[in-house]
């Protein structure tokens, strides 16, 4: 056969095999360098400050685990959150996250490094970033080969998709989480690869690490059975497929139960019963194989046949029986949610109104993944061309997750794994085919083939490489493989359809060296493009602490901006202890975090009257508002307010959901349509509606703000609206702390009045107004 | 109307029969001691369900980790049974015998670890 080029003949395979596997080490070890470098541009451009909201959280009790160990942490309850009622914190979070940091901690204290436990809490994403990239080298490993592995952990070392989740600083469960999803799913697929109840109990122990990790283990919960489902239907019903879901199922439901906040959900929610079903399936299965081998009689099987068949229907029958009799919670909201997407706007406002949970608008998908996008289908398509078990995994996943991806911003992050996986099996079988030096046969019609061959081959850029021999083996399998299940039919139309696109007869393959070349540079190049794109996305977009704001001087040189911490210092330095700010739920982690003051609600958002009592204060007058504030004992209400600087994600953009939320348990009180104009917009500026303009939210973020621009005309920045020159006033309120920016604004709630007057009475006649006449005069007509 | 439901019985005890008979035949003392094991399980597994459910499930931890522990070792031991298994050789191709006892104990391990956590 002829070589488009040599190589060189004298080198031994051992020598070969010993360079590649240094080779594929070094490769390994740098990526995991990039991964981690990567995320350090929010430490580099900002410092070492832990990110955004949930994060705060998290460090706060990772804090409780580092000082007082883990049965503090574990029997913790925090009266300061959600005040008066408190949070039993040690059974209502996901602990992994915590205790993974906190065996960190202790692990360098041992040996004497006296790390600061922010440190590791910043630098936690980071680290387990480089495991990810290696689960997802031993994962596509096992789907493809070396090559194409190592080309999936680039790919998911750099990828913003799963960046804009794990940047230094992000200290939140999705950090751990994925390398933990990683992981447990190439230990099922190396389990059913080899039948070994060994990678079997492996995948059920990083299945309970998931599980006290993050919520999202649901989608493994669901993914395996789904995936097991799927071969049995397909007729691929395996001894291997047994040993490795039922060592998994029996072993990780177990465990799974151990984490207080799942408790026995395992067994009495609709969302693990997929598993359970498919569990027993399986063993009805298995024991109806085990009779098989032992019987020949045709009777004796189709009865066997059709009493599986009953028994699967009855447990399913049983299933739905106990869903309604009540013993099996039927799916929970945010289930449906992602069924019907409009069903959160309207029986769970809550949940819409965090922006992560929003639909994916279609761009996003191409800044988070580039051109791995469009490698994803192409790689998909290539998991039909060998279907073997692990194939179709990965295709059930890619489906799943797309759909998931495209109903949920936040979901992106578990697509991303799946895209990169596929688009390295696509890239690298591109690279193959072009490396690859050897030349396809000439037949004896040269000047015909030879001036065919070559833009054939371009144009099915990702043929295999041996031509000859895949044509045959194609047709074989296509052949050989008669439908066993009803699924197999469909799914073997398509990979006939996918394997034998080509026509017989003509050598296939690439000739001569040049259009080698001409592919793999632009393959490169497009490799390149990537790696530039992914550095510009992380370092531009996904790198803000959104704790610490940055813009640019008129220099060049960057400004920052510090409006968040310095309000939350100051309410540290200058309130009591016991001071109760109430703001909206956003914002309760970093109260709690930084200015270490008791807190209505938080971003735990566990109980949704008091999340509309909060908004219904926010919402109402200060007449109605100012009982709420003394009953909740608030001392201090804590806003956000952009107008000044151009700060969009403040309260004012928020206020809607504040009213939703609140019309959802008083409809009678707060209507949405009244914080409209008549003709149905959004102001806050002259032509406001009533309404909004006597809220405590518009009068609390605009009070004295016209002062500002000294007689000129007052613009609201972030909605680019005039405002009236002159502002609201305040009556039960006093302003008692506005940040450099104005980002922050703190009022204080006045106590009743010292003379048992109302607080609007009082007020006016500080001001030195004239009481309204009439009121004395009914007062002595009623006595007389 | 009774002569071939009775046949059909009647076949199907045959059936069954011949099945027995084929499986002293065909399986081994060794598997066959599993199988034994297995039964215990078994027993063992519906009388705690069967108390749970005409008594009272009150620790339902303590029912949970008991029952789970009857079901667990159960599939790990049916595991171990279809990989020593001389006619599933071609499918193990990569687990041994030895190794099959090897992760059988390893997973027992791990599983009774949680079972004993959770008895409360």
């Amino acid at each position: 056969m002829p070589f488009a080029y040599q190589l060189p003949s004298d080198v031994s395979p051992a020598t070969v095999a010993n360079t590649s596997s240094l080779l594929r080490i070094i490769a390994l070890a740098l990526i995991s360098g990039a991964a981690i470098a990567s995320r350090l541009f929010a430490v580099i451009n900002f410092e070492s400050i832990i990110h955004e909201f949930d994060p705060w959280f998290n460090y706060r009790a990772t804090k409780v685990i580092a000082e007082k160990g883990f049965y503090e942490f574990w029997n913790w309850f925090d009266p300061t959150a959600w005040y008066p009622l408190g949070r039993v914190v040690g059974g209502t979070i996901y602990p992994g996250l915590m205790a993974t940091s906190g065996v960190i901690y202790s692990l360098l204290h041992a040996i004497n490094l006296p790390v600061d436990i922010r440190n590791i809490c910043v630098l936690l994403a980071p680290g387990f970033s480089a495991l990810t990239a290696w689960s997802t080298y031993m994962f596509t490993k096992e789907l493809k080969d070396e090559s194409a592995g190592l080309l999936a952990a680039v790919f998911i070392g750099i990828v913003p998709g799963y960046i804009s989740r794990s940047v230094a600083g992000s200290y939140d469960n999705e950090a751990i989480a994925i390398f933990l999803l990683m992981f447990t799913f190439f230990c099922w697929i190396k389990a059913l690869k080899i039948g070994s109840a060994f990678y079997g109990s492996l995948a059920a122990l990083f299945y309970f690490y998931m599980v006290a990790a993050w919520g999202g283990y649901a989608f493994i919960t669901n993914m395996i059975p789904l995936h097991a489902f799927a071969l049995i239907l397909m007729g691929r019903f395996s001894s291997r497929l047994y040993v490795a879901y039922s060592s998994w199922y029996a072993i990780g439901t177990l465990s799974s139960m151990q984490v207080p906040f799942v408790g026995f959900q395992p067994v009495r929610t609709s969302e693990h019963m997929a598993a359970l079903g498919v569990f027993g399936l399986l063993q009805i299965i298995a024991f109806a194989e085990l009779v098989r081998t032992h019987v020949s009689s045709k009777q004796f099987q189709s009865l066997l046949y059709a009493s599986v068949v009953g028994m699967g229907i009855t447990g399913a029958l049983a299933i739905i029986g106990l869903t309604y009799k009540g013993w099996i919670a039927p799916w929970t909201g945010r289930f449906y949610s992602l069924w019907d997407t409009g069903y959160a706007k309207k029986y769970i406002p809550i949940i819409a109104s965090v922006s992560e949970h929003q639909p994916t608008a279609w761009p996003s998908f191409f800044m988070d993944l580039q051109l791995l996008i469009f490698l994803f289908p192409a790689g998909v398509i290539m998991c039909f061309r060998q279907l073997r078990d692990e194939h179709v995994f990965v295709i059930i996943y890619a489906v799943v997750a797309s759909y998931f991806a495209g109903v949920m911003v936040r979901l992106m992050l578990t697509l991303t794994p799946v895209v990169c996986v596929t688009a390295a099996v696509a890239f690298s079988s591109l690279l193959d085919t072009y490396i690859d030096p050897a030349e396809p046969d000439v037949l004896e019609d040269d000047s015909n083939t030879g001036q065919d061959a070559p833009t054939s081959g371009t144009s099915t850029a990702v043929s295999t490489s041996s031509p000859a021999p895949s044509l045959k083996k194609a047709k074989k399998a296509a052949a050989a493989a008669p439908p066993a299940g009803p699924l197999d039919g469909l799914v073997s139309t398509v990979t006939a359809a996918v394997s034998s696109s080509k026509k017989a007869g003509k050598p296939r393959g690439v000739f001569g060296l040049d259009t080698r070349i001409a592919v793999l540079i632009n393959a490169l190049g497009m490799l390149f493009f990537f790696v530039m794109h992914c550095t510009y996305v992380t370092s531009t977009a996904y790198s803000s602490p959104s704790v610490v704001l940055a813009s640019t001087n008129p220099d060049g040189s960057q400004h920052i901006i510090d409006d968040f911490r310095e309000a939350y210092y100051w309410l540290r330095q200058n309130t009591p202890e016991t001071a109760v700010v109430m703001s909206w739920w956003d914002y309760g982690y970093q109260i709690a975090g930084m200015a270490d003051r008791p807190t209505l609600v938080d971003n735990n958002t566990w109980n949704n009257t008091h999340i509309a009592t909060v908004g219904k204060a926010m919402s109402s007058s200060e007449e109605v508002a100012y009982p709420i504030l003394r009953k909740h004992d608030v001392d201090y209400v804590l806003i956000i307010f952009g107008g000044l600087l151009g700060y969009s994600g403040d309260d004012i953009n928020k206020f809607l959901w504040m009213v939703r939320i609140a019309q959802g348990v008083w409809p009678d009180e707060i209507q949405e349509p009244n914080y409209f104009t008549p003709k149905g917009e959004y102001r806050v500026d002259e032509a406001a509606s009533s309404t909004m303009k006597n809220s405590l939210m518009y009068k609390m973020s605009y009070y004295r703000f016209a002062e500002l621009f000294g007689g000129n005309q007052a613009v609201d920045r972030v909605r680019g609206q005039q405002m009236p020159k002159v502002g609201p006033t305040l009556d039960y309120l006093d302003e008692a702390f506005t940040s450099e920016n104005w980002i922050v604004r703190i009022y204080q709630v006045k106590k009743d009045d010292p003379l048992g007057r109302d607080l609007k009475t009082a007020n006016a006649f500080a001001q030195g107004k004239k009481r309204k006449r009439s009121k004395p005069q009914v007062r002595r007509k009623a006595v007389s | 109307m009774a002569g071939p439901k009775s046949t059909t019985s009647s076949a199907s005890s045959n059936a069954v029969r011949s099945l027995l008979r084929a499986y002293n035949e065909n399986t081994s003392s060794r598997l066959k001691f599993i199988d034994a094991f297995l039964l215990f399980l078994m027993l063992s597994g519906i009388i705690q369900f069967v108390y749970c459910i005409l008594v009272t499930n009150f620790p339902f931890n303590a029912f949970l980790a008991g029952f789970g522990s009857c079901v667990g070792q159960f599939v790990l031991t049916a595991s171990l049974r279809s990989q020593v298994n001389p006619v599933n050789r071609a499918e193990f191709k990569d687990v041994s015998p030895e190794r099959a006892f090897a992760d059988f104990a390893l997973g027992s391990i791990v599983l009774h670890f949680f079972v004993y956590n959770f008895l409360g």
